[in-house]
């Protein structure tokens, strides 16, 4: 909204004079200080007398020295119109929030108000608001507030509370100054004598006064004779000038008549006028263009790169082609999105001067070939920790990689929650998207299930069949989720068969032993016991050891033998509760300011409990949280990260 | 045809004549002939086809010079104004940028008046041209005849202007009201080149 402020409109280019220099004076205060000297401050005065150039120009200048200030510049038929959208649309608060940062308002054109009741009392409520806050408004009108009908008493009230004034006509000294500026801004020789004629014929309105001018700068470019104060005079119809006689007859076309000699150059001039008009109006498409795309998240470079030049050869054309290729992004990326919903919103779609890559993402798109979701990247086969309770599944995980589709296929993860399952098979996808020329597949079961079924929804079941036979390595998570969801269950066989034929590696992680995945079909459970089906283990001592040591080296760059020691012995059935227990420990030292230590881990860890004296054995695996088998919840470790003391008073109470 | 090219930097408007027969059309071109220097200002002509050889109309090219770096020219044009010439029409009407309508403030020739307004916008419709939009004047002339015999702007405009578009009472033959339908016309045509103007050709 501040960018609405027109940049020319400053106090510098205000020409101050008799009959506006008290308003001028008194914006100026406002601007310099906000919401301390007059609030609100209500300039009016009639059209053309700059009071729009004034609010503007309080707006620079607010912001220039106050550089934090927001800036807000809106004119009461939007106002009105942004009330009646914002109601319409049952956003009343929302709007009535719009203005809570705003520190400086300008309001132009109040006596739009007239007999609406409604926006009046938002106003009024605007205004109350504001001056409470301390935060400036400012609004013009072309009347007194008093005399814009039906104007809420309560209104004109509150504008009086603050400063009422008024811009008067400029006389004739500032009337010519005003001229002289625009002529120099302009770079315009205008002859002397001539400005002066300008100012004596138009007088009162300032936008009048500059139309003048610039007919006479049009009458200049396109006439032969030099400009003097008496063809001044008549091109502005002046009528004749009191000392000269007459006015020597132009000369014109051999059967031109008497009347009117000047009849086709003043023609001429007015044309002249409306064509630079018209034909500068392409700054302003432009400049909407501009303002447009770039709002909705396109890459604008072509249209800013216009505004640059003099006067490009043909900056409608370049709008047209700009928006021609924002429509066929639009059309891609809505032709994308449906064949693949987690396009939308890729910026590839955002950029007119790039259709070839947003052209090729949809035809991957179409092709089904844009690759399946892959690993995160997070996890890597080489650090993942090694223990007794895990080697033949790590060392399974090497051998498959090292060998893949030949040794192990497929290799199947079973372990219970939190036990790194999930983590040993986005490790083992990554290392076989290391590879040369590998494309992996890695996601849930859940996720799978859910592709299938929106490729269903879209009758793209075969684009969907052909983005996974391309992959060389298929890693699926949580395999026991497809129990009693037969549709993905055949697909998945049919995939495996094809993949297995194919020599391509297969890897699965379940949370149930395969012989217990009784939802799954026959066919399935013994493909995937036709591999290797290897197993993780709760985390014995040497386990918990080496990922407390990584935590704690990640973390915090070393490792404390002896808190890692202390950590390690801490009772947990899972490595995400290993993880717990770190985390909490770093959180306290936090909290604490104070650097994590095994000291502080004993108190943390076992304090507000009655008899912490008591040592936690070490080689006695508990639990410590207070698991229903029955339950929904499989992994209570899960819940007791946000309640760490319960969780310790829970396991104490145990014993 | 295009009204402005910004490739090759040319503003054309094409502008035309239209109303009933002998109601001061080719006297409103007269007009402008004779007050335009004879550099600006092309021959003025009639021009005649083989497949219609009564066609005529007049023709009046006007170079305003280069306006803001674009080489301006206007072309005025006007229609044969009897009722059997309409394929002439028709053909004078293709492309056209704007159109003033001049009328005879006879009270005697309302009729034709409405005839030939009615024929205007057939013809227009038939080009696939939205007559609402479409820059248009319209020019009582005669005004200077003795007012028992006329009827006035006001009146006029209750009778043919009914889409409210500018209209200028005028007297072609002396002058009165000329330039002012012909920068009436030039406005509103000028004004279409921010709104709507075609990229190329």
């Amino acid at each position: 909204m501040t960018d609405q402020l027109n940049p020319r409109f400053r106090f510098d280019a205000y020409i101050v004079g008799t009959a506006n220099r008290l308003a001028v004076t008194a914006a100026r205060a406002v601007a310099e200080s906000p919401g301390s000297a007059y609030n609100p401050l209500f300039v009016y005065g009639g059209p053309g007398l700059g009071k729009t150039h004034l609010l503007m120009a309080v707006g620079h200048l607010g912001r220039t020295i106050t550089p934090g200030l927001t800036v807000d510049y809106i004119t009461c038929d939007d106002f009105v119109e942004a009330f009646h959208a914002a109601i319409g649309a049952g956003q009343g608060d929302a709007y009535r929030r719009r203005y809570v940062d705003t520190g400086l308002l300008l309001i132009d054109d109040v006596q739009f108000l007239t007999h609406r009741r409604e926006v009046q009392a938002e106003l009024l409520r605007l205004v109350d608001q504001m001056t409470t806050a301390g935060r400036q408004i400012v609004m013009s009108s072309d009347r007194p507030p008093a005399e814009i009908e039906a104007l809420d008493e309560r209104l004109i009230q509150r504008f009086a509370g603050g400063l009422v004034i008024d811009i008067g006509a400029p006389d004739f000294e500032t009337r010519v100054a005003i001229l002289r500026r625009q002529a120099e801004e302009r770079k315009q020789e205008i002859p002397p004598g001539v400005l002066e004629v300008v100012a004596t014929i138009i007088d009162g309105n300032v936008r009048e006064l500059i139309g003048g001018l610039n007919r006479l700068i049009a009458w200049q470019s396109v006439s032969d004779t030099k400009l003097d104060p008496d063809t001044a005079r008549e091109v502005l119809g002046g009528g004749p000038a009191p000392s000269a006689a007459s006015a020597s007859p132009a000369p014109t076309a051999p059967s031109a008549e008497s009347a009117g000699p000047n009849e086709f150059d003043s023609f001429l001039s007015d044309i002249t006028t409306t064509v630079s008009a018209q034909v500068e109006a392409w700054r302003a498409r432009v400049g909407e263009a501009l303002l447009r795309w770039e709002g909705e998240g396109y890459r604008t470079a072509r249209l800013s790169g216009l505004l640059d030049q003099e006067s490009p050869r043909d900056p409608m054309a370049v709008i047209n082609g700009f928006e021609a290729d924002v429509q066929k992004l639009r059309a891609l990326e809505a032709e994308a999105v449906e064949l693949e919903p987690s396009l939308a919103g890729n910026p590839a779609f955002r950029d007119p001067d790039d259709l070839k890559a947003a052209g090729a993402l949809t035809e991957r798109a179409r092709a089904g070939s844009n690759p399946p979701p892959g690993p995160s990247p997070l996890y890597r086969l080489e650090e993942f920790v090694e223990g007794p309770s895990n080697r033949i599944a790590v060392r399974a995980a090497h051998a498959a990689v090292e060998e893949p589709a030949t040794k192990y296929n497929p290799l199947v993860i079973v372990a219970e929650s939190g036990l790194g399952k999930t983590h040993l098979l986005q490790a083992v996808a990554n290392a076989f998207a290391a590879k040369d020329g590998a494309m992996v597949a890695c996601l849930g079961a859940q996720d799978f299930t859910e592709e299938l079924i929106e490729a269903i929804e879209r009758d793209r079941v075969a684009v969907w069949r052909a983005r996974y036979r391309r992959v060389t390595t298929l890693c699926i998570d949580d395999i026991h989720l497809l129990q009693g969801k037969d549709r993905t269950q055949e697909e998945l066989f049919w995939l495996f068969d094809q993949l297995l034929g194919q020599g391509r590696q297969l890897v699965f992680s379940s949370a149930l032993p395969v012989r217990d995945l009784t939802g799954l079909e026959e066919r399935l459970r013994s493909r995937l016991e036709g591999g290797l089906v290897v197993t993780l283990g709760a985390p014995e001592r040497e386990l918990r050891l080496g990922v407390v040591e990584r935590a704690l080296h990640e973390r915090l760059g070393a490792s404390d033998p002896e808190l890692a020691a202390y950590l390690a012995g801490r009772p947990a059935e899972s490595l995400r509760a290993v993880l717990g227990l770190v985390q909490r420990l770093l959180g306290a030292a936090e909290a604490q300011h104070v650097s994590p230590s095994a000291g502080l881990a004993r108190e943390v860890l076992e304090s507000p409990v009655p008899g912490a004296e008591r040592k936690s054995g070490a080689t006695r695996r508990s639990s410590g949280i207070v698991v229903t088998t029955s339950g929904g919840v499989k992994s209570a470790e899960k819940m007791v990260w946000d309640w760490p003391e319960l969780a310790d008073r829970l396991m104490e109470d145990l014993r | 045809m295009s009204l402005v090219n910004f490739t090759s930097r040319e503003i054309t408007c094409k502008i035309v004549y239209y109303g009933p027969g002998r109601s001061g059309k080719t006297t409103n071109l007269h007009y402008i002939y004779g007050r335009v220097p004879d550099t600006r200002r092309g021959k003025m002509v009639s021009l005649a086809t083989q497949t219609d050889r009564t066609l005529f109309f007049d023709f009046l090219p006007l170079e305003l010079g280069t306006i803001s770096g674009f080489s301006t020219r206007f072309q005025l044009y006007t229609v044969p104004g009897q009722v059997y010439y309409n394929a002439t029409r028709k053909l004078v009407l293709q492309g056209a940028d704007g159109v003033v309508f001049v009328a005879d403030s006879q009270a005697r020739r309302l009729e034709d008046n409405l005839e030939s307004l009615q024929n205007l916008q057939v013809n227009m419709l038939e080009q696939g041209v939205d007559v609402r939009t479409f820059p248009t004047v319209f020019q009582y002339n005669k005004q200077d005849l003795p007012p028992e015999l006329i009827l006035s702007p006001a009146e006029l405009d209750d009778a043919l202007n009914f889409r409210g578009v500018k209209s200028f009472g005028g007297d072609a033959l002396h002058g009165s009201g000329v330039f002012e339908t012909l920068k009436g016309i030039s406005e509103q045509v000028l004004k279409r080149l921010a709104q709507n103007t075609p990229a190329v050709g």
